[in-house]
């Protein structure tokens, strides 16, 4: 388990990092290192050259940028973890962080880096989709705004533009109302990737109805997806409520089979989980001052 | 590569090849043989170390990164030579190693968590070792060890402040 020989570069800018990755094809951005230290390990990626950009202030910072909470690509999973602003503002990428690895993996591993592999069990990817953020590259001096939808396209497989870096990642701001956030998920060992998850979001009225849910599902199929449980809005989220929500949302849901789980386990396992996520989500948003 | 870090409170130059990872500069380059390589590619945690004051995956880390940063091993953890620290005494109280492949891993996580929580409740503590594979001992006594660790920790503390100290 060793890495075959690569060069190593920090670049003291965000343009030098762009020149260096735009230059030499076979240049990788070197962020946390939690996936791309083992794919170097186990030979699955041969760069000549890494280019660290965790030491890069212009991409540490998490703020609101008007159009919502901006993470920046250098910014840590367990830095983001505990964020007040992310707990306030997206509830949802708070409720998921802790699921992502173990506190050593969140210590080094970054939100931007997360994104950038596209796991289709990734939490953060997860999030991300659910509440439809902005993924934001920098490449041959242009920016490339992206929906999550747009990027996710396989397995670990996006639309990151040749030679890009992933610059920040940006989360929309609560609505109003009283919003409640909820994450579950299934893996061989706590906070381990997972085999099946789910995410939701809701937002309730002063009496507790429903204004408006948000579900998500991944680690079931290629890449993680939103689903619609716009049906709940006007309910008071009771358990057949939800029940009925999940089942006519995952009608059509594709999920996979390997060697962890079947794809029968993965689909039941996802209802469950969406089930519970949801509730979560209500007991969490009831919580909340009305 | 030259890259001057502190280790166990010694500042040292490495000289590597950016391929080279953290753990196996600390083995091969420093004669550190306490952190131990397990799987090397992120799953077991036998490697961690602490880095700046938080547990990492020394095999997830390349030596050329740790340039400017603070790491403690588990040779820097006990206060003499010959001595053992509050946390690595109470393993050996509760039984909580037995071939001890996993137990300095265990005993950085440990350390790390408890340098920010003194009273963890038990999901902590199996949170905090929650990348850690122990193969024989079982994760109960490795708790009981830690929440051992913490009392005592906490106790001592207690009589450190009785005593005006
Ligand atoms: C034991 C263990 C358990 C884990 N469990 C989980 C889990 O449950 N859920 C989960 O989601 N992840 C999990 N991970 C992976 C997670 O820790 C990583 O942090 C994450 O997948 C990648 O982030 P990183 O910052 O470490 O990126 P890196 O490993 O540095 O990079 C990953 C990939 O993204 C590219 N990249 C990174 N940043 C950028 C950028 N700014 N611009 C362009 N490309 C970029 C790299 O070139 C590389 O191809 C786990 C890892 C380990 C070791
Ligand atoms: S040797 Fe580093 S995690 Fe296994
Ligand atoms: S004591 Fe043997 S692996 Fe934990």
């Amino acid at each position: 388990m060793k890495a075959a020989p690569f060069n190593y570069l920090r670049p003291a800018s965000v343009t030098e990092a762009c020149e260096a990755l735009a230059d030499d094809a076979e240049a990788r951005v070197l962020a946390g290192g939690q996936t791309l230290v083992p794919m170097l390990a186990m030979r699955l990626a041969r760069p000549s050259l890494l280019v660290d950009i965790t030491r890069l202030d212009e991409l540490g910072a998490i703020e609101d940028s008007g159009e919502g909470i901006a993470i920046g690509a250098a910014v840590r999973q367990a830095v983001a973890l505990r964020s007040d602003l992310i707990a306030r503002e997206v509830p949802l990428l708070a409720a998921a962080l802790p699921n992502v690895g173990h506190p050593p993996t969140r210590a080094r591993g970054t939100v931007g880096g997360s994104v950038a592999h596209g796991d289709p069990s990734a939490e953060i990817a997860l999030a991300a989709t659910i509440l439809d953020a902005r993924i934001v590259f920098l490449a041959d001096g242009e920016e490339e705004v992206m929906t999550p939808e747009d990027f996710f396209i396989g397995p670990t497989v996006t639309m990151a533009p040749m030679g890009g870096l992933l610059t920040r990642v940006i989360f929309p701001k609560r609505p109003s109302g009283r919003v409640g956030a909820g994450f579950r998920e299934v893996a061989s060992r706590r906070s381990d990737y997972a085999f099946a998850s789910a995410g939701a979001q809701v937002v309730l009225d002063a009496e507790g109805k429903c204004i408006e849910a948000l579900l998500g599902i991944g680690a079931v199929g290629d890449v993680p997806v939103a689903v619609d449980v716009s049906g709940l809005a006007g309910t008071g989220l009771g358990e057949k409520d939800i029940q009925d929500a999940v089942e006519t949302a995952l009608e059509d849901l594709e999920c996979v089979e390997d060697l962890h789980a079947t794809a029968s386990y993965r689909r039941r396992a996802a209802a469950r989980l969406a089930g519970q996520a949801l509730e979560d989500a209500r007991v969490a948003a009831m919580g909340e001052a009305a | 590569m030259k890259t001057n870090l502190t280790v166990n409170g010694q500042q040292v130059q490495i000289d590597v090849e950016p391929r080279v990872t953290l753990l196996d500069a600390l083995r091969d380059e420093l004669g550190l043989k306490g952190t131990h390589a397990g799987c090397e590619h992120g799953v077991c945690g036998a490697c961690t170390v602490e880095i700046d004051g938080e547990a990492v995956r020394s095999c997830l880390i390349l030596g050329v990164q740790c340039d400017g940063t603070e790491v403690t091993t588990i040779e820097g953890v006990a206060p003499a030579p010959g001595e053992m620290d509050i946390i690595q005494d109470s393993f050996c109280a509760t039984h909580g190693l037995q071939c001890g492949y996993c137990t300095p891993g265990m005993i950085l996580a440990a350390k790390t968590l408890l340098a920010k929580n003194r009273d963890p409740s038990d999901e902590e503590i199996r949170e905090a070792i929650s990348g850690n594979i122990c193969r024989c001992t079982g994760y109960g006594q490795i708790v009981e060890a830690v929440r051992l660790a913490a009392r005592r920790l906490r106790e001592s503390n207690a009589a450190a402040v009785e005593a005006g100290q």
